[in-house]
């Protein structure tokens, strides 16, 4: 086996020198009922680099790759382009072979990336500081509401109806299990957010309201009043992000008064990869800090006074604190933060506003082309590279059919909402800078033919 | 950056060049510094080229009208930042790192290449299902081997770490309880498990209650048995166990669990020892989440991403959560999500993450699977074993061993600090171990031994490998009991030496922000070149 160094030499003087006989004697501490002969039974043996290889790639090739032709998908997850130099980045063995910096001496690099890391979401978010990165946009949303809890001590969030409804189920099925009171709803196909309502609903058992920005239909929108309101009433404000790029636009949540922010981070760097692993983004005001959860990592000196960065404030963690911490999480999303870090490095201020610019503009052209469509209109009042069309017949069928053609046309929002008759004929539609004219056309033209 | 003075000199140089540590510009040959990326790039550099005019938005009043404060480097400024920044960090692509618990063994770039397939890495996680078969027979696949591995019902695959695991495996837990209409509010864990465990248990609501350990380390079955009762929940009993020990007596206290009406969870972060060899499924486990990370080798990458699939017996299947993947009668597979698990899985307690989990680590685990084969995966486990036991006997003699009188270990070697001389801690033996070219072993943990080493070498170690870290893990011992003072100061060959960590915890500085310039200091872009 390739993987495995010893040889049947070292195995049989290294029994000796432990002073077994064969190998069973060092399994004698498995009961006699779980004891196996050989190997587990209906399982294929070893197998060549070149057979494994030949085995994956047939699987890859039965998946139809985002970039094989026209491709319109986001609701949560955005196709963007990532520069060559970030995959070779972190293949480099010793980011990718790593593991949580727990002896700071000899991980400076990790370390040092993830204050770099932290900087540029606080900055991004608006917020005075970030943590070293959670699973992703899902998970860090219900911590965010969590540690809502824990500032207030009351047990009620109020979810826009405009999260995603995957944070949203996330956000269900814990709370579930914690006691803590949800307050949501399917969103309604009109051009405005559900902000000013939500404003009205804030109670003294309210904890926090979650708005997501731009929200599942692609609609942005000024927090600032939402944000006084749950100042004056005790309540925080929290912000969802799902497409980081929109910020290299639009005002930051942290800026507009958001007293939590939380993202997924995965349009920058990571990529699609079907789900997973994403990074999850995670920044507050300062004084919030203690009761983040996640890791932190801060600046320090060395014994030769030399600047230096250390993972700290761990007193919050699970291997200090046990059953007080204040989350669970141990190992978070330290690859794909490098991802991010390192794509926010290469664009830096100047190419982020340039992307985010171009991403704004290629989806206004696509709006306009689409809405040409017959019996097609653009739901929204404003939005960034993302929107919903409303079809004259449900959108579900309509994005099969649009496949079949070549044109993987957005998420339906029969897909996101499949209990909901009223919001059937929605169709999100996301238009990054990977997008081209052509696209669009083509895009257009299938969605005529479909419709017809 | 270290202010310049326009001699070219280091304040702390000596003119003479006598302290030769001692350099202009801070580097030591190969050991390069690298400053901030807020300290060397700028807001209008970018490394990344558009094909177009930046056209005008219309954002109205939510236009960004405020910088963001986001430095920009080339591309070649970008590739040597961060290569200079990854020399910084011990890796296993350097040499051991015999983390305990962590499993810390060697990453397949097969496995890489394979995540890469445009097929897996660029497809969107809610594409029309008929365009992701093989995404879908991917995870189906790689279920199989994980259930069948362990001899377990079913598993669930979208936990994104193995903590996100043991939550999955609690909510099952809570779930079934729900379903039996009882209010079990208590989970008895061992105080040698990992954080997570009460952690996560407290994250889910339970309250946590502690398991007495013997003193051979492993669970008292009479103190166990005694406390089981109509509030107890169940168990969350990590086997092979954190002091690297099997629990002989894994049957019995599953046994036990299920006559008071509970539910076992197994942590399985240490599998590693196990896997091929020894399946849960036969001791009775309800719940169990696998480390991919670990056991299969994807890379750990500075601290994630994880992964931590659930394999679940038959009484929790039920409640295993949205979406998963389900082969048909036609060969092809559908995913079990919201909309329909009213009709196929009633029962589940929800939906734990927005996806399908993490599909990058899939492919790699799958690969590293596929390449082992059942036999591979049995050498996985006996090579484990095999190189923990002889770092075990061929230390014990210099470093207390508390259980090695209690039988062989499994996949790791447990050390306390007994014996180090007056001042001298487990601490001390780390650092030391830095300086002889080897990441430290988990320190600490597990708390049930004071001054904790915690010594996982994995298989993928040869034995020159392994007798070179035993040499020099009996030097450093025996200068700890020796009193050497140079280990206290250790170590003296890193990037840095200690750091101080009180500061950055009593004074937390997060982010980075711009320095006050102090008055009279030239900064370096006041200094000429020469």
């Amino acid at each position: 086996m390739r993987y495995l160094p010893l040889t049947s030499g070292d195995r049989s003087a290294m029994l000796a020198a432990v002073g077994a006989s064969s190998i069973d004697d060092l399994f004698v501490d498995v009961p006699a009922e779980a004891r196996l002969d050989g190997p587990i039974p209906g399982l294929p043996n070893q197998a060549s680099e070149l057979a494994v290889e030949r085995h994956m790639a047939a699987l890859a090739r039965q998946n139809r790759a985002a970039g094989d032709g026209p491709f319109f998908l986001g609701a949560g997850a955005y196709r963007h382009h990532v520069p060559s130099s970030v995959d070779h980045l972190i293949q480099r063995g010793e980011f990718l072979t790593a593991y949580t910096p727990y002896q700071p001496e000899i991980a400076q690099g990790t370390l040092q990336m993830l204050f770099e890391f932290q900087s540029q979401v606080a900055r991004l978010l608006g917020t005075d500081v970030a943590n070293a990165s959670m699973y992703d946009g899902s998970t860090a949303c219900w911590e965010a509401i969590v540690m809502a809890r824990r500032i207030t001590k009351r047990g009620k969030a109020l979810l826009s109806t405009g999260l995603h409804p995957h944070y949203r189920s996330v956000a269900r099925t814990m709370a579930k299990y914690t006691g803590d009171v949800l307050v949501d709803g399917d969103p309604r196909l009109e051009a405005g957010t559900d902000w000013a309502a939500l404003a009205q609903a804030i109670d003294k058992e309210t904890s926090c309201v979650v708005v997501q920005y731009p929200d599942i239909l692609g609609r942005i929108d000024d927090m600032t009043a939402l944000a006084s309101a749950c100042q004056s009433a005790g309540a925080l404000l929290i912000a969802v992000v799902t497409e980081p790029v929109a910020l290299g636009a639009i005002k930051a949540p942290g800026e507009m008064g958001a007293d939590i922010v939380v993202g997924e981070g995965q349009s920058l760097g990571v990529g699609l990869q079907f789900g997973g692993p994403y990074v999850g983004l995670f920044a507050c005001k300062a004084k919030y800090v203690r009761q983040m959860p996640g890791r932190l990592c801060g600046e320090t000196v060395d014994a030769n006074g030399k600047r230096g960065f250390v993972l700290t404030l761990s007193t919050r963690e699970q291997h200090i604190r046990r059953e007080k911490a204040t989350s669970n999480i141990c190992t978070n999303s330290g690859l794909c933060a490098l991802a991010f870090s390192i794509h926010m490095t290469l664009l830096g201020e100047a190419g982020l506003r340039q992307l985010a610019a171009i991403n704004h503009g290629r989806a206004k052209l696509a709006a306009a082309e689409l809405a040409k469509v017959p019996g097609v209109s653009v739901m929204n009042r404003s939005f960034f590279n993302e929107f919903t069309l409303l079809l004259p017949t449900a959108a579900r069928p309509v994005v099969h059919k649009l496949a079949e053609k070549g044109v993987l046309g957005g998420v339906s929002l029969g897909r996101l909402y499949p209990d909901n008759d009223g919001l059937a004929n929605g169709l999100v539609v996301a238009v990054t800078e990977t997008v081209t004219e052509d696209d669009i056309a083509a895009f257009a033209a299938a969605l005529k033919e479909v419709l017809a | 950056m270290t202010a310049l003075n326009r001699a070219g000199w280091r304040p702390e140089m000596t003119a003479g060049g006598a302290d030769d540590t001692v350099t202009f510009t801070g580097n030591r040959a190969l050991m390069l510094e690298e400053p901030l990326i807020f300290e060397i790039g700028s807001s209008e550099t970018t490394g990344v080229d558009f094909d177009e005019e930046t056209p005008v938005a219309d954002l109205g009043n939510l236009a960004r009208s405020t910088p963001i404060g986001l430095p920009g480097l080339s591309e070649s400024e970008t590739v040597r930042h961060y290569t200079r920044l990854s020399r910084q960090n011990y890796a296993i692509d350097l040499g051991l790192f015999p983390l305990g618990s962590c499993t810390m063994k060697h990453n397949p770039r097969l496995n890489e290449k394979v995540a890469r397939m445009p097929g897996f890495a660029d497809a969107h996680p809610l594409q029309p299902q008929e365009t992701v078969q093989g995404a879908y027979a991917v995870i189906h696949e790689l279920a199989e081997w994980l259930v069948t591995l362990t001899g377990m019902h079913s598993v669930a695959m979208s936990p994104k770490a193995g903590a996100h695991g043991e939550l999955c495996g609690i909510l099952c837990i809570k779930a079934a309880l729900e379903a039996r209409g009882e209010d079990r509010r208590v989970l008895l864990v061992p105080e040698s498990a990992h954080g997570t465990n009460p952690a996560t248990a407290a994250f889910a609501g339970f309250s946590v209650e502690d398991i007495p350990a013997t003193a051979e380390g492993r669970v008292d079955l009479a103190a166990l048995k005694a406390r089981l009762g109509p509030d107890v929940a169940g168990v969350m009993v990590t086997n092979p166990n954190t002091c690297g020990l099997f629990e002989r007596d894994m049957k019995a206290i599953s046994d036990a669990v299920h006559a008071a009406g509970g539910y076992v969870y197994c942590d399985g972060a240490n599998f590693n020892a196990i896997v091929g060899r020894v399946r849960p499924g036969d001791l009775g486990v309800d719940a169990m989440h696998i480390n991919l990370h670990k056991t299969f080798s994807t890379p750990h990458g500075g601290g994630g991403p994880g992964s931590g699939p659930v394999v679940l017996s038959e009484a929790l299947a039920p409640f295993a959560p949205l979406p998963f993947v389900a082969k048909q009668a036609d060969g092809g597979f559908r995913l079990i999500e919201e909309e329909n698990a009213g009709e196929d899985h009633p029962e589940t307690f929800g939906r734990m993450t927005a996806f399908h989990g993490q599909m990058g680590m899939f492919t790699r685990a799958l690969t590293y699977i596929l390449s082992h084969g059942a036999d591979g995966l049995k050498q996985v486990a006996e090579d484990a074993v095999l190189n923990a036991n002889y770092i075990l006997r061929n230390l014990e003699d210099v470093l207390d061993a508390p259980f090695g009188f209690s039988g062989p270990c499994m996949h790791e070697a447990l050390f306390s600090d007994k014996g180090l001389a007056e001042g001298f801690s487990t601490l001390d033996v780390a650092k030391g171990l830095i300086d002889e070219g080897y990441h430290p072993m988990t320190v600490y943990f597990p708390l049930v031994v004071h001054g904790a080493m915690l010594v996982e070498p994995t298989e993928t170690e040869s034995k020159a490998v392994l007798d070179q870290f035993i040499g020099a893990l009996r030097s450093i011992a025996l200068r700890a009991k020796n009193g050497d003072p140079a280990l206290k100061t250790a170590p003296h060959f890193a990037p840095r030496a200690r750091l101080d960590e009180t500061k950055a915890a009593r004074n937390p500085v997060l982010a980075w922000s711009e320095p006050a310039a102090a008055p009279g200091v030239p900064v370096a872009s006041e200094v000429g070149g020469g």
